[in-house]
């Protein structure tokens, strides 16, 4: 259990964690702040610590294009984008998860155009949150690293057979060097198996796919990936807990702290979670009952453990990343409140915005956010969105 | 293999790669190449194919007609697609995890996916230098949606969205020179085919798949739907685009140019035009202007073919 403790940037390290993974094929193209994860990855090509085809693409289509080919044969495939680039690939990324084609996507989060902006957000990944893959939301570095062994190892499963983007905030986590513990390369190997795709394309044994489908077998064909996606379940839970038993770092669909007596609760994704819970211990000192929910697995969402989380709470305060323009608020909100519709216990929903485009939320600013949300919870003014921060 | 016509007719695989019971039109000449090029490839190759009429022909589900590895993902894409196939079949066996074995890699598309919407694919993936091969079936319009101008599309056609009327003559522009583009890629191969030269055209893909590198081959695929031409008549107009330089059988190794068939003489270009209810009305001045183009570049292809 346990390897060497390294300082490293967290990129560096997910794509060291993408060669111990000994991945067959890397296609990605070049877009902040994701670059730095390919970057090293050509790099333990070149110098021969990876043995794999490096395909440097002309686009992001042309990536997500190349990754649907070489999972098709039975690769093992991995990728890397942001925003823009993750907007181009988005028509092979539907596909790509249509098809049943295994791979992993870092998806350095990072705000959508326009204004232009590189800095971090999840307008990105919300754009494609019903897309049929799974999505997990990582905290740290650390996270970061254990979340790509993991992604492959569901994805390739033969029950599961998916593509899994790990979501990382884009600067806050990318550029940051944190102290990660590496597992031996002998541990990833017994956690990771070889993947065997049964129908992979051979000339052995020729398949067709990507047929097209006509009305009578689309619904039918949707009502799989459906089914695909929610039957992942099972097998995403014994990946996690298998790797908590190899490395004694645990990871849950929904995780807590000092919830279990808390009245309010702030809702996170993605990094937020550890500001979040430096500000609730203060808080905690000064009496208020209050704690954090994470919402690590996105797809598919964890609805019972959400549930069985926040039931009885008075009100959660649900910072979203990303705006549903004319809509009913963030899309995390709004699924939120959704999964707690008529449900016994369910406790009130005050929706923040906040942190677009890399705008810094600082502790002092969950703290305004977490009192302010109780108060609105209190006098019953939850409906909407605050946009957090904004000037003028 | 310089000879290989003479003994082509022998020499055909007798085993279907594509195989019947596909839904294309009467006298697809589109079908009819895919089925040749399939012929020619053999059962060790993996083809992707982008969104269009072969696709859609073919690959209704939970039918297929395909009896090699295929595979469609998405338009603009099957370049890139089979770009990765080709790469990651070559990790496995580089990395011992697919037993080693000689397979092609074969995108085609036609020439919407190729001179449109897919240029920028097509160009990363031979810019790249994978060994594959890029197949446009060339029938000149966005024929799968019903007749719209591609930038293949030659000028006087009248398609659904170039038509001709009081103020139009139809496309106006000239067709791109696709061929010319893979030349310019400095690729080891390029060639055009059309399967009323059916010999000729398995010839060059046998040929495109023999060798190491990216090859483009370009199809000239008549089609009586989108030509209004009778459904009887593609083989003729097939020879009719060759006989008259409209469309020349070329080939590009390795930079040399090479003309395959060269015709005793070429037929006026009227010959080709006249009997196409796309071109139907067109005067003979605007048919001089085509004559005069076709003679120039026919022309100029022959002086690249003699090294001038």
């Amino acid at each position: 259990m346990g390897g060497k403790r390294k300082g490293i940037e967290v990129s560096l390290a997910i794509a060291e964690a993408v060669g111990q993974a000994n991945a067959d094929v890397i296609a990605a193209y070049p877009i902040t702040p994701q670059t730095h994860i390919v970057e090293h990855l050509s790099e333990l090509v070149a110098n021969g610590e990876l043995d794999a085809e490096f395909v440097p693409v002309e686009s992001e289509h042309s990536a997500m294009s190349v990754c649907c080919g070489s999972a098709a044969v039975g690769a093992r495939t991995f990728t890397s984008t942001s925003s823009q680039g993750l907007a181009l690939m988005s028509e092979i990324f539907f596909i790509a998860s249509s098809m049943r084609l295994p791979m992993v996507m870092a998806l350095a989060n990072r705000s959508l155009s326009g204004p232009l902006s590189i800095w971090n957000d999840h307008t990105d990944t919300m754009m494609v949150r019903d897309a049929g893959w799974i999505h997990v939301f990582v905290e740290n570095g650390q996270d970061a690293y254990d979340h790509i062994f993991w992604a492959f190892r569901v994805g390739e499963d033969p029950d599961v057979l998916l593509p899994v983007a790990v979501n990382f905030d884009g600067f806050i986590l990318t550029h940051m060097i944190e102290p990660i513990e590496y597992e031996k390369d002998e541990t990833i190997k017994r956690y990771l198996p070889e993947f065997r795709l049964k129908n992979a394309l051979h000339p052995d044994k020729p398949v067709s796919m990507g047929c097209f489908g006509m009305p009578e077998i689309y619904t039918e064909a949707q009502m799989s990936r459906e089914d695909g996606v929610t039957g992942s379940y099972p097998t995403i839970i014994k990946a996690w807990e298998e790797w908590g038993e190899l490395t004694g770092r645990q990871y849950h669909p929904i995780e807590t702290y000092r919830a279990d007596d808390a009245e309010y609760c702030i809702v996170t994704m993605g990094s937020y979670g550890e500001t979040a819970m430096e500000v609730v211990d203060t808080l905690r000192e000064e009496g208020e009952k209050v704690g954090v929910v994470k919402i690590r697995l996105w797809r598919p969402f964890p609805f019972d453990e959400f549930r069985g989380a926040v039931l009885g709470k008075k009100a959660l305060i649900v910072i979203d990343r990303a705006i549903s323009f004319g809509g009913p608020g963030g899309p995390v909100a709004s699924e939120l409140r959704s999964a707690l519709y008529k449900k016994e216990g369910s406790p009130v929903i005050v929706n923040y915005v906040a942190g677009l485009a890399g705008r810094d939320v600082s502790r002092n600013d969950f703290r305004n956010i977490i009192l302010e949300g109780k108060a609105k919870a209190e006098s019953g003014d939850t409906e909407g969105f605050i946009l957090y921060g904004l000037r003028g | 293999m310089d000879r290989f016509s003479v003994f082509a007719p022998r020499l055909v695989e007798k085993a279907e790669n594509f195989t019947s019971g596909h839904r294309a039109c009467q006298g697809c000449a589109e079908a009819l190449a895919v089925r040749l090029v399939m012929k020619a490839l053999g059962r060790d190759t993996i083809v992707a194919m982008a969104t269009g009429c072969m696709e859609i022909v073919s690959s209704p589900l939970p039918t297929t007609a395909w009896m090699v590895p295929w595979i469609h993902v998405a338009f603009e894409n099957a370049s890139a697609v089979v770009s990765g196939c080709e790469a990651g079949m070559k990790a496995l066996m580089r990395k011992g995890k697919v037993p080693e074995k000689k397979i092609t890699f074969v995108a085609m598309g036609g020439d919407g996916a190729t001179a449109d919407i897919g240029m920028g694919q097509i160009s990363g993936v031979m810019e790249r230098g994978h060994d594959m091969i890029y197949i446009c079936y060339d029938n000149e319009a966005y024929m799968n949606t019903g007749i719209q101008r591609s930038s293949s599309t030659p000028y006087g056609a009248s398609t659904t969205t170039s038509p001709a009327g009081k103020y139009s003559i139809g496309q106006h522009t000239q067709k791109k020179n696709l061929p010319q583009i893979a030349v310019a890629h400095n690729i080891p191969y390029v060639a055009t085919a059309c399967p009323s030269f059916p010999f000729d055209l398995m010839q060059k893909v046998k040929k495109a798949s023999s060798i190491q590198g990216p090859a483009y081959i370009h199809i000239l695929s008549v089609c009586p739907t989108g030509w209004r031409i009778p459904i009887d008549e593609s083989i003729r107009y097939g020879r009719l685009a060759v006989d008259t330089g409209v469309f020349p059988l070329y080939e590009v190794v390795d930079g040399s140019y090479k003309m395959t068939y060269k015709p005793y003489r070429l037929r006026p270009v009227n010959d080709y035009l006249k009997g196409q209810g796309r071109f139907r009305h067109l005067t003979d001045k605007e048919t001089g202007v085509i004559q005069d183009r076709v003679t120039k570049e026919y022309e100029g292809l022959l002086k690249r073919c003699e090294g001038r």
